[in-house]
Parts: C-alpha cells; structure tokens; sequence
C-alpha cells in the first residue's frame, strides 16, 4: 500500500511539468490554431536557462527565481519566434506552419548545442528540499511534493486567467471565431503574441522544475514532445482542464508501468491514447471541431494534367541519365543515387497521402520503418530469401496501414495527424522495448541482397526499377478515377459524398496504398543497408518526409520526389558541417516565408511568368 | 438593363463614402466598380438579390475582404486596406449575416469582447443601457450564446457591436431568420438607433423591411448600384424594382 502512494505521488509529481507544456501546447493551437511543434524546444531551453541561472543566483530565492526568470526568458524567445517565423504564415494551410515550426525546432537544437555544448547537465537540487518525505515507510523525494503542491497552482492561476480576465475573454473568443474578435476592434496580432509568450513561457517553467528531477539534455525536446501531444489530445485540443487530467493519467500510468510492465511504458501511453480517441474523437473534454469551421486556406488547387511531350522528354533523359550512373565507376555514387531513389520512392508516398488526399499524416515512418523490419524479421528468424522479403514488406506494411488507417480516418484534421503520430510511435516504442525480438537499440543486422544482388551495381538497378515504377504506379493513380475521387474528397467531402463517393473509404484505401508504397522502400532500405534500427520508425524520420514533400511542393504531381532528391543530396553534402540543423532549420523557415510553393511549384511559377510553360488560364 | 440613375449625394456631412471599388474572393470577381455613400445620422438600406455583393459591400467596408481597387473613406478618412481591428476602432460595428457571436461565451462575456473605449462624438454605451434596449438579454445574461434562440443571438450581435460606441453601425440582413414578432422588434431598435444619433447601413432582401427603417436605398446588381436614391424615389420609379428586386 505504501509503495502505491508513493508511486501515485511520483505519478502526478511528474505531471506538473507535463501539464504546464501541453497546456501551453493547448493555449498556442486554441488560438492560432498552429500546432506548435517546437514547444518541446521550448521546454529544453527552459531548463538550459534555468541551470545558467541557478549557477548564477544564490540560495533558495535565488533557485525559485531561476525558475521564474526561466519562464519568462523563455517566453521572450517565444515572442520573438512569433514574430519572425509564424506572422508571416497564419494565413498558410496548417503543414506550412508545421515546417515552420519544425525548422524552429533545428535551429534551438543547434543554438543550445552551441551555447551549452553537447554534454547532459545535472540539474542542480532545490535548497531546502534535498531530502525525502517517509510516506508509510516509503521514501518520496521533498522536492515531488512541493511539484504536487505547485502544479495546481499554476493550473488555477491559468484558470482565473482565462477565465476570470478580460484577456482571457478575448482569448476565448478568438478561439472560436478570430476573425470576428478582430472585427470588434481587438488587435489579432498582439493576442497571438500575447498568447505565445504564454504559452512558450509555460513550457520554459516546467523545463526549469523538473531540472532537480530531471537535468538538462539535448534529447530532451523531442521526447517529450510525443507525451505532450498525447496528453494534449488526449485532453481536448484547447481545453486546460482536460490538459491536467491527462498529464496526470499518463503520469501516473507511466509510474506504474515501469513498475509492473516495464517493456511496456512507451506502448502504454499511446495505446491509452488510441483508445480515449475511439471512444471520444476530440479528447476527453475537447470541443468538437466543426467541420470546415477554418475553411480552405491559400491558393485553390490546380487541376492536375498528364506529362506533355516535352516533360516526357526530360524524365526519359533523367531516367537515362540514372541509368547510366554506374558508368561512373564510383561505388559511392552507385550506393548515394540508391539511398536517394529509396528516398524518393518514401517521399512520393507520402506526397500522394498529402497533395492528392489532403491527409496531413505526421507518422509515415512507421510504413517505411514497418517494411523494414517485416523484411529484416523475415530474413532474421526464417530465413526468408530477398525475393520474396521485398515481397512481404509492402504488404506488411499495407496491412499495418489497413488497421491503422481505420483508426486514424475516424478523426480528422490535426486529431488525424496527432493519431498517425501516436500510431508512429508505438510501432516505434515496439521495435525500441521489445529487444528480444527486435533487438531493440541495437536493431537487426546482417540483412544482405541475394548472391545475384548482392553487388552494389545490381542492386542499384533493383532499386531504380522498384522505386521508379513505384513512383509511377503512383503517379498513375493520381491519373485514374480513383485519384479523381481522392481530390473530390480532399476539396470538399460533403459534396463527394453528395455525388456517391464512399469518402472515407476512399481515402482508406489511399492510406493503404501508400503505406504499401513507403513498405516498399522500407525493404529496399534494410537489404541497401544490411540493418535496421528502431530510429526508421521515429518522429523525426516521418518529418523528414514532410519536409521533403514540402520543399517539393506540396500543390504539384511530382513535389514528392523532386524534393526528396533535393533534399538527400543537400543533407549529404550539409551534414558533413558541425551546425548543419541550424543551417537546415533556416533554410526550412526561409523557404516557408519566401517560397511556399516549394521546388516545383516556385519553378513553374517561374516558367509559366517567362512564357515557357502555358499558364492555368490559357488552357481554359 | 436600365441604365443606372447618377447615384445623388444625400444631405448633411458624409459618413462613409466607396468609390469604384473591386472586390473579390480568389478569382471570382463579386463587386466591381461600387460606389456609394451614407450620410450622417442615415438609415440606407442596401438592396438586391441573393449574391447581388451585399455581404461583401459590407465585408469590404470592414476590411474583412480587401478591395482590389477604389477607395474606402470613413468621416473623411481613407480606410482602405486598414486592418479590420482599426477599422472598428474608428468607430464602425459590424454585425454579420452569421451572427458569429461566440456560442461558449456568456452573454456578458460576448459583450465585453465588444467593449472599446467611447469616442468623441458617440453615444457611450454601458451594459445597462443595452440591457434597457434589448430586455430578453438582461435576463439571460450568465447564459452562454449557444442557448439563446436566433432572435436573441440577432439581439446580441448588435448589443455587441454596440459596446464598441460605433458612430456607423453595418447591420447584414437583419431580418433574416428570425420570427416576425421579432422582425418588428428590430424595426424599432434601428429606428431608435437612428433616434440616438448612429449611422446605418444595412442589407436586406425584405423590401417591405426596409421600408419600415431606411431613409435612403442603394440597390445593387452583379456588384455594382444600379440606383441610389431616397424611398420615395423608388417608389416614383416601379420599373427599378420590377428590374433589380422582384423575384
């Protein structure tokens, strides 16, 4: 009994600084409706500055000052992030804003890395409560009471905030209808901002808490980024109380998870998450979201048309132009072009998911990652021959794709994407903790071609055929019916299913189809490398993904490949600097705010302004 | 087509004046060459068939939508392109066709989103005020705006904008969905509207409603007046009305 008190305690010690990030997350997506992704970043520089300060402030005043100073230091970043980064793309479609905030997040990573440098730093501990408290003979730690004691302090004092101000009025308001607060005279701009600095500052204050508990790291943006989206949808997007009630059920879940499932921590809480939402598809106290409250944003879709002669032309002598790259004699080029041709294939996929369905899908990976480890199970435990793996892992990972696609198109819009995270991660959390059979951190290795395969010119020929027709059986798609019924549901589903189209079924079948797709060069991936670690599933490799089709463009036929070639090339060459994310980050944010047409788009914006293309209007 | 009557200029000082502007919404063209005026202390009436460019009228007027060309002026002064939130702090309400009022929100709450400082020249309003104007809203002021009914949340709109003390207040179909008691209802409120000194320009497709409130009438047609003028003008002329408003 006592060691579950205590462990109840820990629970929802540790949610205060859970809640304090995703409430912030919850305030900044209520009223800009921009999913800030790089709310985790926030967090770690709350904690970075947080330290500087304690190592700089004596005492007990001196260490709850850092943590204030931290939050509101944070904060100020914040603002000049809104500024600079996010004013510009409020009137974007959603992904655009997500890169933006994905960029940010590149550039924190490496600002910090510069500042602080790469070592993980011991938070120091709060004076006066170094000591445990003995709860029925269980030791728990002084400092996680004074968290269980603050937390709902913050939490009240965010309440009367929102809703006992005038501030918080306009808050409230502008969640619902912004345009028409603006309409009644309240500037727009300085709520956001005002709004932001909130919000940013709140995750700066729960990084500079857990300092004592936790210290400061690198990493630390990322993994807490997955458990504040859970706790977030979980909770309703935009609603604080139900922000504290999830923290506190992850929390406390995950205490007791690592004591009686400890394989199973990561799983948990997403699996808690999966079944919240198919229970209640906006969170536990989360408002439902009107269907087409938000509308369509930016500039209409063009109708898309087959490859004239000329576009014909250059992809034959593009295509001839691949082939002919083991002329050059040079290994390393034969195995870069591979990396860069399953890359492509990945990237398609997903720009199908995207441009054609309008399904902003933040967990990709876990049909590239998927494919992989289907082929690099088979290979392991039964020895399956090449053939027949590049077989088996398309369809394992349209498989996966079929029961994860009937979870996630129940819900749509940013609970859709939220929900393909969560499913990423699980699939990831899986590979990770299951070691037995995955072999966890320390992947699957020894995965080869076949003999006939196995030389590195072959298997570039294997992967050009595979990951060219792949790219063209989707392009294909795009071309039939059925590519006509997905943009029908993508540009207005009410009106699809008005003239007999089976929407969400329609679009089940594209998320199975590109999932197959990324399935795909998933196994051509593991058989090109020889092994496969759990980081294939992560986060970061389905934002990859969404970078690329971005950086491609978005709103064109072929964004998906042309940016994932961009992109492998510019990464070869960028990651051999020391600070290339921040490099990235920038070049990320630049292209957001000054070409949002991405690669394609900006050139044949270019083409058609210098007559060598037709423009949309002539072809009326 | 008849050919437009020359758009007269009402008496007094004007209050808001558009000339030749364009609007769109992407690339479809909703108004084109509109122009208009509405003097002080007026009650005009905008008039014309569904997606004739009223709402957007109004919409350009607030800067919701950006003309593309031509000019805003309110009380002599040039608010185009001006972001909607000065454009309000001017001194112009705006009480869309939607009603938008923010359903989560108590009435109390709605009303202080509208609050704005009074302005020289313009009646000060307070919640009791509005309260004395609009009865049914001083009794369920702690309700949230989803639980009142269409013509209560018609009420609070324009209790709404009223807290913001505008000198023009842009009422978009007034007597649009709403019960026929409450219809009447509205009548007087414009007309006591007018009596306190606010400017008015409202959009209507009711005809008789507009005969109960306004002045003066613009009628529009494919975005752009087709005639401008006082009601006994219109009423001189039939054929207008036959051409641009019967069904």
């Amino acid at each position: 009994m006592g060691l579950f008190i205590a462990q109840l305690l820990t629970g929802l010690a540790n949610a205060g600084a859970l809640f304090m990030v995703a409430s912030g997350l919850s305030l900044i997506f209520g009223v800009t409706r921009v999913v800030n992704f790089a709310h985790g970043s926030f967090y770690m520089l709350g904690a970075y500055v947080g330290y500087t300060l304690m190592q700089v402030l004596p005492g007990a005043v001196g260490f709850w000052g850092a943590i204030l100073l931290a939050g509101l230091i944070v904060g100020l970043i914040g603002i000049i992030v809104e500024i600079c980064v996010l004013r510009p793309v409020y009137s974007a479609p959603e992904l655009f804003q997500l890169v933006a905030t994905f960029g940010v997040i590149l550039v924190i990573q490496d600002l910090t890395l510069m500042i602080w440098g790469p070592t993980d730093l011991l938070g120091p501990r709060a004076p006066g409560l170094k000591g445990v408290v003995r709860i029925m003979g269980e030791p728990v730690p002084q400092y996680d009471i004074a968290l269980i004691v603050i937390t709902p302090f913050v939490a009240l004092a965010l309440w009367y905030l929102i809703a006992r101000t005038r501030v918080g009025t306009l808050v409230r308001a502008a969640t619902q209808d912004r345009e028409m607060v603006g309409a009644l005279g309240v500037n727009q701009a300085w709520l956001f901002t005002g709004v932001f600095f909130l919000g940013c500052a709140l995750a700066g204050l729960g990084g500079a808490l857990q300092l004592p508990k936790g210290g400061a790291d690198l990493l630390m943006d990322f993994s807490i980024l997955a458990s504040v989206f859970v706790v977030v949808v979980i909770g309703g997007m935009g609603s604080l109380p139900g922000a504290y009630l999830a923290a506190v059920i992850i929390s406390v879940l995950n205490v007791f998870g690592v004591t009686y499932l400890p394989q199973s921590t990561l799983v948990l809480m997403f699996v808690v998450m999966v079944i919240v939402l198919m229970v209640r598809p906006f969170g536990l106290l989360g408002r439902e979201e009107v269907a087409g409250e938000h509308g369509q944003v930016g500039e209409p879709e063009r109708p898309i048309r087959p490859a004239g002669t000329g576009v014909r032309l250059l992809v034959a002598f593009l295509l001839a132009l691949l082939a002919s790259v083991p002329l050059l004699g040079s290994n390393f080029y034969n195995v870069l072009i591979t990396d860069i041709l399953i890359f492509c294939l990945f990237a398609a996929s997903l720009h199908f998911l995207l441009g054609q369905g309008g399904l902003v899908s933040f967990g990709h990976a876990a049909f590239f990652g998927g494919g992989a480890y289907v082929a690099a199970l088979l290979v392991t435990y039964a020895g399956t021959p090449m053939e027949l793996a590049l077989l088996l892992a398309p369809l394992g990972a349209g498989l996966a794709a079929i029961v994860i696609g009937w979870v996630c198109l129940r819900s749509t819009g940013v609970y859709f994407a939220m929900l393909t995270l969560a499913f990423g991660q699980l699939l990831w959390s899986l590979a990770f903790q299951w070691g037995d059979i995955t072999g966890g951190d320390d992947g699957l290795v020894n995965i080869w071609p076949s003999d006939w395969a196995s030389d590195n010119v072959v298997f570039f020929y294997l992967a050009l055929v595979l990951c060219v027709g792949g790219i063209l059986l989707l392009r294909h798609a795009a071309h039939a019916p059925f590519g006509y019924a997905l943009r029908a549901a993508r540009d207005s589903a009410r009106q699809a299913e008005a003239t007999g189209i089976n929407t969400r079924h329609v679009q089940w079948v594209a998320f199975t189809f590109a999932g197959t797709m990324a399935g795909l060069a998933g196994g051509l991936f593991v058989f090109s490398k020889g092994s496969v670690f759990p980081n294939e599933l992560e986060i970061a490799r389905s934002f990859d993904a969404l970078i690329v089709v971005f950086l491609g463009g978005v709103k064109t036929l072929s964004g998906g490949w042309v940016g994932g070639a961009f992109f492998e090339s510019v990464k070869d060459v960028l990651t051999r600097f020391e600070y290339w994310r921040l490099a990235l980050g920038l070049l990320i944010i630049f292209v957001v705010i000054v070409a949002p047409d991405g690669i394609v788009g900006s050139l044949r914006k270019l083409g058609e302004r210098l007559g060598w293309l037709r423009g949309e209007r002539e072809l009326r | 087509m008849a050919a437009p009557s020359s758009p007269r200029k009402p008496r007094g000082p004007m209050m808001l004046e558009l000339e030749s502007v364009d609007s769109y919404y992407g690339k479809a063209q909703v108004l084109s060459d509109l122009s208009l005026t509405v003097g002080a202390g007026q009650v005009v009436a905008l008039l014309g068939r569904n997606g004739a460019g009223k709402t957007t009228t109004l919409k350009s007027v607030m800067q919701l939508v950006r003309p593309r060309a031509g000019r805003v002026t309110f009380r002599g002064q040039d608010i185009t392109r001006l972001p909607s939130y000065k454009v309000a702090r001017m001194g112009l309400g705006y009480v869309p066709e939607e009603r938008r009022i923010f359903t989560d929100l108590t009435v109390l709450e709605n009303l202080e989103v509208g609050r704005q400082p009074a302005r020289d020249g313009s009646v000060a309003w307070t919640q009791g005020m509005l309260f004395d104007l609009f009865p049914n809203l001083a009794e369920r002021r702690h309700n949230r705006g989803k639980a009142l009914s269409g013509g209560e949340q018609q009420m609070l709109t324009i209790a709404r904008s009223l807290m913001g003390n505008p000198a023009l207040i842009l009422l978009d179909e007034p007597s649009e969905g709403i019960a026929p008691v409450i219809v009447e209802q509205m009548a007087r409120i414009i007309l006591q509207l007018k009596t306190e000194g606010l400017t008015v320009l409202l959009s209507e497709q009711n005809l008789h409603f507009a005969q109960a409130v306004a002045d003066a009438v613009v009628i529009i047609e494919h975005g752009s007046a087709k005639f401008a003028g006082s009601l006994a003008e219109l009423k001189a002329q039939p054929e207008i009305r036959d051409a641009y408003l019967s069904v």
